[in-house]
């Protein structure tokens, strides 16, 4: 912004402070938000591997291997794991905030914000089994 | 325990400078005090010219936030000794342009609050001769905890969206709105919504949740703002699907 | 008014934003009539009663009747008044009322009335808002009030506001004592303007303790508390209120006895606790305990929640497990501008409704829950006088810009230019406190009046020579504080002069040199006017008596 008025008599001249580029670095809760925003790059990221491993076993026996192969590389490795790291924090998080959006009213009373969120750790969890069981079952 | 503290209190004087700068004062630190009582030590008996909204001292009235060591707060409830050794910082609430001293200008929150139409819209009113309208205590509590605002302002000083996008109607206003869509006296959600769906209403949240946090009410803005971007993408959808019956 | 009047402008100016102003912090309740057991002609008489005979019997006819439909009307306008289990209104006991007829939300009353008003009174483009505007000076001209001279805090212009009608909402004065319920603006600001303007202030010497106040911060512990069932106890955990006339002690609450007894009954019941040496010595003087350990957390939390909450951030103290420390602090202001029935003042032009005013229906003592109705009733009936008024009158004479002009010199000269002041606006304001609490508390005597009168003299000179350190127009707040400081030795001034002129003790008026009530010669108010020469007059008005002739106060029955 170009120069400030100078103050005249009866004309209030407020203050406008600026907001740093770096606002979210002084507080911790800013902090935790900036880092649940940007989690969602790393959940694109997982959702973008596991196409193309999709990809991978849909092209045939060979393709997988060297699909593999690649996924073993130390610094893919690396990525994962710094990727899972954020997709267990967006999870975390989102179930934890849930009961916030959810409000349900059964036979008059809200249903406690604890209970939501339980329900939804709960079919993650239930969900992940049977994820494995299927994948883990076909495999043999 | 240390019975003194300081106190670092931002100043502005618009007439004399063009920035704030901070003054240090000595108070003392008694357990029952708050920041406020340092506030009026320092105004009674130290430097008259600090200028700082109170009243009621008591956390309904709203008037006295301000920022006590990068926090909002009010600080008729924030006790000193909280902040003991010290020093404490005390600035203006955030987000807000600074009239003077810990004093903001708050005529933006005042217009969101009165855009939003906060009353009881009634195609037809009753009459006052039939008496009140019914509303059992499961109806009140539905709507009870978002009319406690004490429209402190609090929150829109925590919100990060508020600080880079101030065209944003913001927490208390939208938890407003919610307070009269969901009293069961109350049949204008509708023409609030048309008010709220612009980008500068509830979409501009990204469901931070710092609004929540420092509300000393528990008002719970932030579920407000959530439970409404619902029920209006519900709204919308129902409307998109079913024409016929949008009124 | 901006339903029924379209055409005419209103302008709602307040030194600090209209939900700030004190309404907010009300807790218990507002009372009115609606349940079947009950009827208009009881809430009549326990008003009048409890008021010791003062109330003026056809206005509280008026009051009473009006009452609900104006806590209806707020209803309808969305206030979240509790609810029984059918939806219906839910009424609860106050002290000093025979039946229950206190209509509460949850226990934030006056917050949800005021934001209630105020959200709804948005709707209207005719009501035009001055907020943070101090008002300093009521513009008469020809007998007639035109207008106002008011400052605007943000940016320190002094100007008149000219009206046809000017109604006061000013509220009480309890910052006149050290300990009091009420906020940082309740300096008695519209009391002093009208006195200066020549409008008589009504029944001065009333002034009402609260029983139940923390001490230090003076915040209230309503009333609730005690209709709910808490109690009173003394050094040996002994309820002492059985002592003193006010009933014997049941388990559970007795509506006008024992706890719930009146206000000013109670507080008494204190001071002759403290000379008999049965109080607990607290940090901040004698105090006694209220007990609410009794009635379980779910019914505390139910009913009283903000009780709780005040309790543990401002004394760290949970009244499920502990006992509270509690002392009498000032509360409400019965007296104030004289009006009649419809918030006229005898002054043209002038209204006044709310604490400001005193019609009378509080009397000598008010009881609990009256208050919010009466905002109601008599803003309502001040509000449709003025505006018929206003309709008939034609628009305000240019003069008084002149006796604007000269106002603003005042200010100017007299406060923002001075620079030889001596001495800290806080240390008056702590002297008059002082001698407030002293020779105006709640036991009075002649000597003690003539000492505080002579030492408000005293303070009243020292105040001419009060430091201003603050010489800025932006956002000023050392100038409004000693505007306010002004309006409140004004107020101590006739607060005095109406206790020395009442020879008797009634109600909150207790003097220690005349014990007994005194209906011969002064069942009358006290009406105190402001000389030419600064110095003050009292004359008397008799009390309209209808229906209820003079009886014993009883309770505890």
């Amino acid at each position: 912004m170009s120069e400030r008025p100078t103050y005249t008599p009866f004309h209030p001249r407020w203050y406008r402070p600026r907001v740093s580029t770096w606002w979210w670095l002084k507080r911790p809760s800013s902090r935790a938000f900036i880092l649940r925003e940007v989690s969602s790059i790393f959940v694109a990221w997982f959702v973008v591997f596991f196409l193309l491993l999709v990809a991978a076993v849909g092209r045939g026996e060979v393709a997988y291997q060297e699909f593999m192969a690649w996924a073993a590389n130390p610094s893919i490795v690396l990525v994962n794991v710094v990727s899972l790291f954020f997709v267990v924090f967006h999870a975390v998080t989102w179930f934890n905030l849930a009961p916030q959006a959810m409000v349900v009213h059964m036979r008059g009373k809200r249903v406690p914000g604890k209970l939501i969120a339980a329900s939804n750790y709960g079919l993650w969890v239930v969900t992940s089994l049977l994820v494995a069981w299927i994948i883990l079952a076909g495999s043999r | 325990m240390n019975d003194r503290i300081t106190m670092r209190v931002a100043r502005y004087r618009p007439e004399e400078e063009d920035e704030p700068t901070f003054e240090e004062y000595e108070v003392p630190c008694h357990k029952e005090w708050v920041v406020l009582d340092g506030l009026n030590y320092i105004k009674d008996q130290l430097d008259g010219t600090l200028s700082y909204r109170w009243s009621c001292r008591m956390g309904i009235c709203g008037s006295c936030g301000m920022t006590v060591n990068g926090e909002p707060k009010l600080t008729c409830e924030t006790f000193l000794t909280d902040y003991a050794p010290g020093p404490v910082l005390l600035e203006p609430m955030q987000n807000f342009p600074v009239i003077r001293d810990l004093i903001i200008e708050m005529t933006d929150f005042m217009q969101k609050l009165t855009a939003i139409k906060p009353w009881i819209v009634r195609d037809e009113e009753r009459p006052l001769a039939e008496g009140e309208y019914r509303q059992t205590p499961d109806e009140l509590s539905r709507y009870q905890q978002y009319s406690m605002c004490i429209n402190c302002m609090l929150c829109y000083a925590a919100c990060p969206v508020y600080a880079l996008d101030p065209k944003f109607i913001g927490p208390a206003a939208i938890a407003l709105a919610q307070r009269y869509n969901l009293d069961s006296r109350d049949e204008g959600s509708g023409e609030r919504l048309d008010l709220l769906s612009l980008h500068e209403g509830i979409w501009d949240c990204t469901f931070v949740g710092e609004c929540t946090e420092v509300c000393p009410k528990d008002v719970d803005p932030a579920g407000a703002i959530q439970r409404y971007k619902l029920d209006a993408a519900l709204t919308s959808l129902k409307s998109f699907l079913l024409p016929w019956g949008a009124g | 008014m901006a339903e029924t009047n379209p055409h005419l402008r209103i302008a709602v100016i307040s030194k600090v934003y209209p939900m700030r102003s004190h309404t907010v912090s009300a807790e218990g309740g507002a009372a009115g009539v609606i349940a079947a057991d009950d009827s208009l002609d009881e809430h009549a008489y326990d008003t009048i009663s409890g008021g010791d005979w003062l109330c003026d019997q056809d206005a509280v006819e008026e009051f009473v009747r009006e009452a609900p439909q104006e806590l209806l009307r707020l209803e309808h306008w969305g206030c979240p008044w509790s609810r029984t289990s059918e939806g219906k209104i839910a009424v609860r006991s106050f002290g000093g009322m025979k039946r229950k007829r206190t209509w509460f939300a949850a226990d934030k009353t006056g917050f949800h009335m005021l934001h209630t008003l105020f959200q709804t009174s948005l709707k209207y483009t005719s009501v035009v808002r001055y907020d943070e505007w101090f008002v300093t000076k009521l513009l008469v001209d020809d007998g007639r009030v035109q207008g106002v001279v008011a400052l605007e805090l943000m940016s320190g212009k002094i100007q008149p506001i000219l009206a046809k009608a000017i109604i006061l909402c000013t509220g009480g004065c309890g910052r006149l004592f050290p300990f009091t319920t009420n906020a940082s603006i309740k300096n008695g600001d519209g009391m002093a303007l009208a006195y200066a303007a020549g409008a008589p202030l009504k029944d001065m010497e009333f002034v009402q303790y609260h029983p139940t106040g923390l001490p230090f911060t003076g915040i209230l512990i309503t009333e609730a508390a005690r209709s709910e069932g808490g109690w009173l106890l003394n050094k040996d955990g002994y309820r002492y209120l059985q002592d003193y006339n006010l009933g014997t002690p049941e388990p559970k609450p007795v509506l006008r006895s024992m706890e719930m007894g009146p206000r000013d009954r109670l507080s008494q019941a204190f001071v002759k606790e403290v000379e008999k040496g049965r109080t607990i010595d607290g940090p901040y003087g004698p105090v006694v305990h209220l007990d609410l350990r009794h009635l379980g957390r779910k019914v505390i939390d139910a009913k009283i929640p903000f009780v709780r909450e005040l309790c543990q951030k401002y004394q760290n103290i949970d009244p499920v497990k502990e006992l509270i420390p509690v002392r009498p602090v000032i509360h409400y202001m019965m007296g104030g501008v004289h009006t009649d029935i419809d918030g006229a003042t005898p002054l043209a032009g002038l209204y006044a409704a709310g604490e400001v005013a005193c019609v009378s229906i509080n009397g000598a003592n008010r009881l609990g829950s009256n208050s919010l109705p009466e905002l109601l009733v008599f803003g309502a009936r001040a509000g449709h006088a003025a505006a018929e008024y206003a309709s008939t009158q034609t628009d305000p004479s240019s003069g008084l810009l002149a006796q604007a002009e000269d106002e603003k010199r005042r200010l100017e000269h007299d406060f923002l230019h001075k620079t030889d002041g001596t001495e800290r606006p806080a240390t008056i304001r702590e002297e008059m406190q002082e001698t407030m609490e002293e020779g105006a508390g709640i036991y009075r005597s002649g000597e003690g009046l003539t000492r505080a009168a002579d030492r408000l003299r005293e303070l009243q000179e020292r105040f001419r020579k009060v430091a201003v350190q603050d010489s800025s127009r932006t956002f000023n707040t050392e100038l409004t504080t000693v505007l306010e400081l002004s309006s409140m030795l004004d107020v101590a001034e006739s607060m005095i002069q109406s206790a020395l002129w009442r020879e008797e003790s009634r109600g909150a008026h207790q003097r220690t040199d005349f014990t007994g009530r005194d209906d011969e010669r002064f069942l009358a108010h006290s009406l105190i006017y402001r000389n030419s020469d600064g110095s003050s007059r009292v004359e008397s008005l008799p009390v309209t008596i209808t229906r209820w002739p003079p009886g014993e106060r009883v309770y505890g029955s």
